[in-house]
C-alpha cells in the first residue's frame, strides 16, 4: 500500500465546477462558483469554509448525489455520473441504518457490488476489526455511543476499499474527547498504511481538526463559495496542538477565514444602499448580550484573539465567526484579521441596564440591519400599522434561498421582539405595532 | 433480513431440536391445517351454499369463525401488497403522486358498504357458479376498508425517509429495488404495522357486514359469522347472538396474541429512533420462537429468499427514479400529463353525469342531500356526547397509570370488536319500549368507534407531563381553570386524533345502523345510511351512486373544514415537547 503512494496518480480532478439551486423567485441561487480542485493519491485534503460555503455540496458533486450546473468533474479520468466506483463517503450523522446490526451495516457497503457472501462476510470482518469495533458486531445503532457509531461508518466506508474516502464533517457530531480519539486513531491507520484507501477529502468546519490531520487545505469563502485560498501543511505526524508551528497555522487560517467575514452581501442586482438581501444567521440576543459582556470584562478588556475565544468558549470556529459578524453588523464590534474587538458603543452597552441596553440595540437594529429598518419604516406608514410576513419573505426570497429566508425571518422577529420595535403574531405570521400594554 | 440476525447467532450451534420446537411446531401445523381446510371449502360451486345453509347450532361457530378470520387474512394480505405498490409508486414518480394521492384521499372517504353493491356482481361473473367468487367480493370488500390509510402512511413514510440514509444507499450503489427493501420498507415498518392493525380492526365491522349480502335478487350467504349472525337475526335468537359475540371475543384475543403482539415485538427495531427505547413491547409468542431452535432453521429458508429477494440488482424503470437532482422537470411532458388527466376525468364526468341524469331527476338529489344532512346531524351530536363523556372519562383513567395500564387494551380491544355483532341487542331493546328510531338508532353508529376517543385520551394524559402537573397544583389552579388552562390543551392532539378515527368511523356505520331488523321487524332512521341501504337493497344503482357520492362529498368537507384546520392547530400549538 505504502508502495503504491509513493507514485502519486490523479484520482479526482475538477474544472470550473459551478453548482446553482433554485430559489423560490425564479432565477438560480449560486452556491459554488467555478471551482477547480485536484486529488492525488496519497494526500488527505481538507476543504475548510464556513456554513453555507457550499463544501458540502461540492463533495456531494465529488461522491456524485449532486450532479454540477456547469464545469467538468472526474474521478480517475471518467466524468461523475452518479455515484462512481472507487469513492465511499463517511456522513456527519453517521446514516447508519438502526434495524441493521453493525455486521450488517458494515455489509452494506459490499452487497449492491454482488460478492459472495464468504467473502462479503470476511471483508466485513476485517473492517470490523482495523477499526476497532470487534465485539460489537451484533449490536444494533442504537445500543452504541456516538463514537461507536462512527466507527461503524468509517468501517463500512473502507470495507469497499474505495480509492478515496469522502468524509462530511465526520467529527462534528462528537463530544470533544470522542471526537479527538477517532481522529488520532484515524491519522495512526493511515500513517501505518493500514487504510485501504489511495487519499482522503474531507469537509470541515473546525480549524484544528483541519491542521492537525490534512497535508493540505483549501479554505472556502462564501457567497457563492469559491476557494479562497490553498495551504500546504508539511508538519510531520503525529502533530501537536502544542507546537508553536501548528498554532502558527491555526492563527493564519482563521485569519484567513475572518478576512472576508465583513458581512455577507450578495447583493447583485438587488437595493444597492438598502441590502434587504442580506443573510442573518440566528444569535440568541442573550448570546449576544452575554459576549459583551465576556469581551468587555477581564482578561480581554475590549479586545479578543478569536481562536483564544473559540478555545475559552468552547465554541467552533464557525460559531465564533457568526457571533462576531453579528456584532460587527450591530457595530458593536469590529472583526478584522482573526481579531474582535468592541466598538465605543458595544462598551456603553456592557454597562447599561436592561431597559437602557433594549434601546440601544434598537437604535443600532434600526440603523444598520436594513431589514428591520425596512419592516419598521412599513409599519409606521401603514394606517393598520401590519403587516404580513409575506410581504417581506418574498423580497428576502429574491435574494437568498428559502432556508436562509427562514433563518433572516427568525433572527428578524427575535431581534425585533427584543429590541420592542415591532411584535408578531406566529397564528396569522404577520408584524404589528401593537404591544400588550 | 427480518431473521439474518438470528442467523448469525445460531451459526456456532446445532439445531438440535428443544422443547419450545414441539410446541411451536404443533402450532404452526395447526395453522396450516385450518389454512388448507378453509381454502378448500371456496372451491365449492355455489349450489354447496344452499345445500349446506348455515345453522344457529353453536358448534359450527368455530368453523365460521375459521371462515371469517381467512378472509380478513386474506384481505390484509392483498392490502400489504397493494400498499408497497401503490405507495411506491406514488412516493417515486411526481407525475403519478399528482394523481394518486388525491385519488387515494378521495377513495378514504367513500363509504365501503356502497362497493359491495358493484363488487358482488362483478365478481360472481367472474366465477360463475363458484363460492369462490362471492369468496373474492367479501375479501374486495374488506381490503377496500383496509387498504387506504396503510397505503397513506407507507406513502409518508418513503416520502420523510432521512436524506443521510437516502445518500448512503445511493453512495453504496445499491439499485432502486435493494433500497426499497433496505431502507423505504423498514423505515416505514412500524407506521406500516400500527396502520395494518388499526385496519384489521375496522375490517372486523366489514367481514360482518358483508358475508350476508342481499343485492336486487342475488341473496348470498357465505358461511361466517356474519352470516350467522344475520340469521340469528332472522330468527330472533338472542342466545345465538350471545355466542356469536362470545366467538367474536376468542377470535380477536387470537389473532392479537399470534399474530400482531409477535409482529409488534419484532418490529420494534426497525423504529428510528437513535436512543434505546426505555421499555420494548413483549410477546410471549415471538419469545417462543425465537427460543426454538430446530424450528428457527426452518426459517433460513424464508430468510435466504428474503436476502436473494432483497438483493436482487433490478433497477427501477427511469421514471420511478429519483430525478438527476440537476435535471429540470420538463415542462412540455407535463403539460401534455395534465392534458391526458383532464380529459380523462372530463370523460368520466361526462359519462357519470350521462348515466345518472338518465335516471335521476333533480328531487332524488334533494332527497339525497337533505338525507345527508341528517346523518351529518347526527355524526355531529354523537362526537359531542362521546367527547363529553370520554373525554373526562378518559382524562380521569390517563393521570392514574396503574388503572390506565389496564383499561388502554381494554379500549384498543372494544374499537377492534365488530359493533354491529351487538345491534340486535339495542333493536330488541327498541322494540320493546317502542322507542323513536330515528333517535335510538342514531347511538349504534358510534358504538363501536366511541373508543377510539377514549384510548387516545387515555394515550394523551398519560403523556401528560409530571412537571405541568406539579405546576398546576403549586399555583392552585383548581376547577375550571384546570381544565381549559392545562389539561384540555394537553391532551387536545390526541384527543383529535382520536375524534377524527370516530367520525370517518360512525359515517361508514351509519349505512349498517340507519336500518336495523329483529326478525320481521324493520326499524328505519331517515338518513344517507339507510338511503344507500335501501338503494342497495332494491338493486338501485343509480341511487346508491348518487349517495355514495353525496357521502362522499360530506365526509371530504367535513374533513377539510373541520378536523384538518384542528389537527394541524394541535400539532401546530399544543404538542408537547
Amino acid at each position: 500500500m505504502l508502495d503504491e503512494r509513493k507514485q502519486s496518480t490523479t484520482l479526482i480532478d475538477l474544472r470550473g465546477v459551478c453548482r446553482s439551486f433554485p430559489k423560490g423567485s425564479g432565477e438560480d441561487l449560486l452556491v459554488l462558483e467555478k471551482v477547480d480542485l485536484t486529488i492525488h493519491s496519497s494526500e488527505i485534503v481538507g476543504l475548510l469554509g464556513r456554513s453555507g460555503s457550499g463544501k458540502s455540496t461540492l463533495l456531494r458533486i465529488i461522491a456524485g448525489l449532486i450532479a454540477p450546473s456547469s464545469g467538468d468533474a472526474r474521478c480517475r479520468g471518467e466524468v461523475i455520473q452518479g455515484p462512481p466506483n472507487g469513492v465511499a463517503m463517511v456522513f456527519q450523522s453517521f446514516a447508519l441504518f438502526p434495524w441493521l446490526t453493525v455486521l450488517q451495516n458494515v455489509e452494506l457497503g459490499l452487497e449492491a457490488l454482488g460478492i459472495d457472501d464468504e467473502e462479503q462476510r470476511k471483508r466485513a470482518l476485517a473492517a470490523i476489526d482495523l477499526i476497532g469495533l470487534d465485539g460489537f458486531e451484533s449490536a444494533y445503532p442504537k445500543e452504541l455511543s456516538g463514537g461507536m457509531r462512527q466507527r461503524v461508518g468509517f468501517a463500512r466506508a473502507l470495507v469497499v476499499h474505495p480509492d478515496v474516502l469522502l468524509m462530511d464533517e465526520p467529527f462534528s457530531a462528537l463530544d470533544v474527547l470522542t471526537a479527538e480519539t477517532l481522529r488520532t486513531d484515524l491519522i495512526d491507520l493511515w500513517i501505518e498504511g493500514r487504510l485501504p484507501i489511495k487519499s482522503i477529502l474531507m469537509v470541515t468546519h473546525n480549524i484544528e481538526e483541519a491542521v492537525l490531520m490534512c497535508d493540505r487545505v483549501l479554505v472556502f469563502s462564501s457567497n457563492p463559495g469559491r476557494v479562497a485560498g490553498e495551504f500546504k501543511i508539511d508538519l510531520p505526524h503525529p502533530r501537536s496542538r502544542l507546537d508553536p508551528t501548528f498554532r502558527q497555522l491555526v492563527d493564519m487560517l482563521y485569519a484567513r477565514m475572518t478576512h472576508r467575514a465583513e458581512p455577507r452581501t450578495p447583493v447583485a442586482g438587488g437595493f444597492p444602499g438598502t441590502g434587504v438581501g442580506m443573510v442573518l444567521k440566528h444569535v440568541s440576543s442573550n448570546v449576544l448580550s452575554g459576549l459583551i459582556e465576556t469581551l468587555a470584562g477581564p482578561p480581554y478588556n475590549g479586545h479578543v484573539d478569536l481562536p483564544v475565544l473559540a478555545n475559552n468558549l468552547q465554541l467552533e470556529a464557525d460559531e465564533i465567526l457568526h457571533l462576531g459578524e453579528s456584532l460587527q453588523l450591530l457595530r458593536f464590534a469590529q472583526l478584522s484579521e482573526g481579531d474582535l474587538t468592541l466598538t465605543e458603543a458595544g462598551k456603553r452597552f456592557a454597562l447599561l441596564e436592561t431597559d437602557a441596553r433594549k434601546k440601544l440595540f434598537a437604535e443600532h437594529a434600526l440603523n444598520y440591519v436594513p431589514v428591520i429598518g425596512l419592516i419598521r419604516r412599513v409599519l409606521d406608514e401603514r394606517p393598520s400599522h401590519t403587516a404580513p410576513v409575506a410581504r417581506f419573505r418574498n423580497e428576502l426570497e429574491d435574494h437568498m434561498s428559502e432556508e436562509d429566508a427562514d433563518d433572516t425571518l427568525r433572527t428578524i422577529v427575535s431581534w425585533g421582539r427584543y429590541a420592542e420595535l415591532f411584535a408578531y403574531d406566529e397564528q396569522s405570521e404577520t408584524f404589528s405595532l401593537e404591544n400588550p400594554s | 433480513m427480518t431473521l439474518q440476525d438470528f442467523r448469525i447467532a445460531v451459526l456456532a450451534r446445532a439445531p438440535r431440536p428443544n422443547i419450545w420446537d414441539l410446541v411451536a411446531l404443533i402450532l404452526v401445523i395447526g395453522a396450516m391445517v385450518l389454512i388448507v381446510y378453509g381454502g378448500e371449502q371456496t372451491t365449492l360451486p355455489l349450489t354447496a351454499l344452499e345445500t349446506t345453509p348455515v345453522s344457529l347450532d353453536p358448534i359450527h361457530l368455530p368453523f365460521y369463525a375459521l371462515r371469517t378470520t381467512m378472509r380478513m387474512l386474506l384481505a390484509i394480505v392483498c392490502s400489504t401488497i397493494f400498499t408497497f405498490v401503490y405507495a411506491a409508486v406514488a412516493a417515486k414518480s411526481r407525475r403519478a403522486e399528482m394523481v394518486l394521492i388525491p385519488l387515494l384521499d378521495i377513495l378514504q372517504s367513500v363509504p365501503i358498504l356502497g362497493f359491495l353493491t358493484f363488487t358482488v356482481v362483478f365478481f360472481l361473473n367472474l366465477f360463475p357458479g363458484k363460492v369462490l367468487g362471492a369468496e373474492l367480493a367479501c375479501v374486495f370488500a374488506i381490503f377496500t376498508s383496509q387498504a387506504w390509510n396503510m397505503t397513506f402512511s407507507m406513502y409518508q413514510s418513503i416520502r420523510n425517509v432521512p436524506k443521510d440514509l437516502e445518500e448512503a444507499t445511493q453512495s453504496f450503489h445499491l439499485s432502486g429495488w435493494q433500497r426499497f427493501w433496505r431502507l423505504d420498507v423498514p423505515f416505514a415498518m412500524p407506521g406500516l404495522i400500527w396502520n395494518a392493525m388499526m385496519s384489521m380492526s375496522g375490517g372486523w365491522f366489514f367481514v360482518v357486514a358483508s358475508e350476508a349480502i342481499t343485492v336486487g335478487n342475488t341473496t348470498i350467504t357465505l358461511p361466517g359469522i356474519g352470516s350467522y349472525v344475520a340469521l340469528a337475526i332472522d330468527k330472533r335468537d338472542l342466545a345465538a347472538i350471545g355466542y356469536a359475540i362470545l366467538t367474536m371475543l376468542l377470535v380477536i384475543i387470537a389473532y392479537d396474541q399470534l399474530l400482531f403482539r409477535p409482529i409488534v415485538a419484532w418490529a420494534d427495531k426497525f423504529r428510528f429512533e437513535q436512543i434505546a427505547a426505555s421499555e420494548a413491547p413483549t410477546s410471549w409468542m415471538l419469545d417462543l420462537f425465537r427460543r426454538t431452535r430446530a424450528l428457527r432453521a426452518l426459517t433460513y429458508p424464508l430468510a435466504a429468499a428474503n436476502e436473494a429477494i432483497s438483493t436482487l440488482r433490478i433497477a427501477l424503470p427511469p421514471a420511478l427514479r429519483p430525478a438527476a437532482k440537476s435535471a429540470r422537470p420538463s415542462r412540455l411532458i407535463d403539460v401534455l400529463w395534465l392534458t391526458v388527466i383532464a380529459a380523462c376525468t372530463g370523460y368520466a364526468g361526462w359519462r357519470a353525469y350521462q348515466y345518472l341524469s338518465a335516471n335521476l331527476t333533480t328531487s332524488d338529489l334533494y332527497d339525497a342531500t337533505e338525507d345527508g344532512l341528517v346523518t351529518l346531524l347526527r355524526v355531529v351530536v354523537l362526537i359531542a356526547l362521546a367527547t363529553l363523556i370520554w373525554v373526562p372519562v378518559g382524562v380521569w383513567i390517563g393521570l392514574r397509570p396503574k388503572i390506565a395500564e389496564r383499561v388502554q387494551p381494554l379500549a384498543q380491544f372494544l374499537a377492534a370488536f365488530p359493533a354491529n355483532l351487538a345491534f340486535p341487542i339495542f333493536v330488541v331493546v327498541i322494540v320493546r319500549y317502542d322507542l323513536n328510531p330515528n333517535i335510538w338508532l342514531s347511538p349504534l353508529m358510534i358504538l363501536g368507534t366511541q373508543w377510539y376517543i377514549l384510548f387516545n385520551v387515555i394515550a394523551g394524559a398519560s403523556a401528560f407531563p409530571g412537571d405541568l402537573r406539579e405546576v398546576a397544583s403549586n399555583f392552585h389552579v383548581k376547577g375550571w381553570r384546570w381544565w381549559i388552562k392545562v389539561i384540555l390543551p394537553g391532551i387536545f392532539p390526541y384527543y383529535v386524533t382520536g375524534a377524527v378515527t370516530a367520525s370517518g368511523g360512525s359515517w361508514n356505520a351509519s349505512i349498517v345502523a340507519e336500518v336495523a331488523s329483529w326478525g320481521d321487524t324493520h326499524l328505519s332512521a331517515t338518513g344517507l345510511g339507510a338511503y344507500i341501504a335501501k338503494a342497495t337493497e332494491a338493486g338501485d344503482y343509480p341511487r346508491v351512486i348518487l349517495g355514495i357520492v353525496i357521502m362522499c362529498i360530506l365526509v371530504t368537507i367535513f374533513n377539510r373544514v373541520l378536523w384538518r384546520p384542528l389537527y394541524a392547530f394541535g400539532e401546530r400549538r399544543l404538542r408537547l415537547g
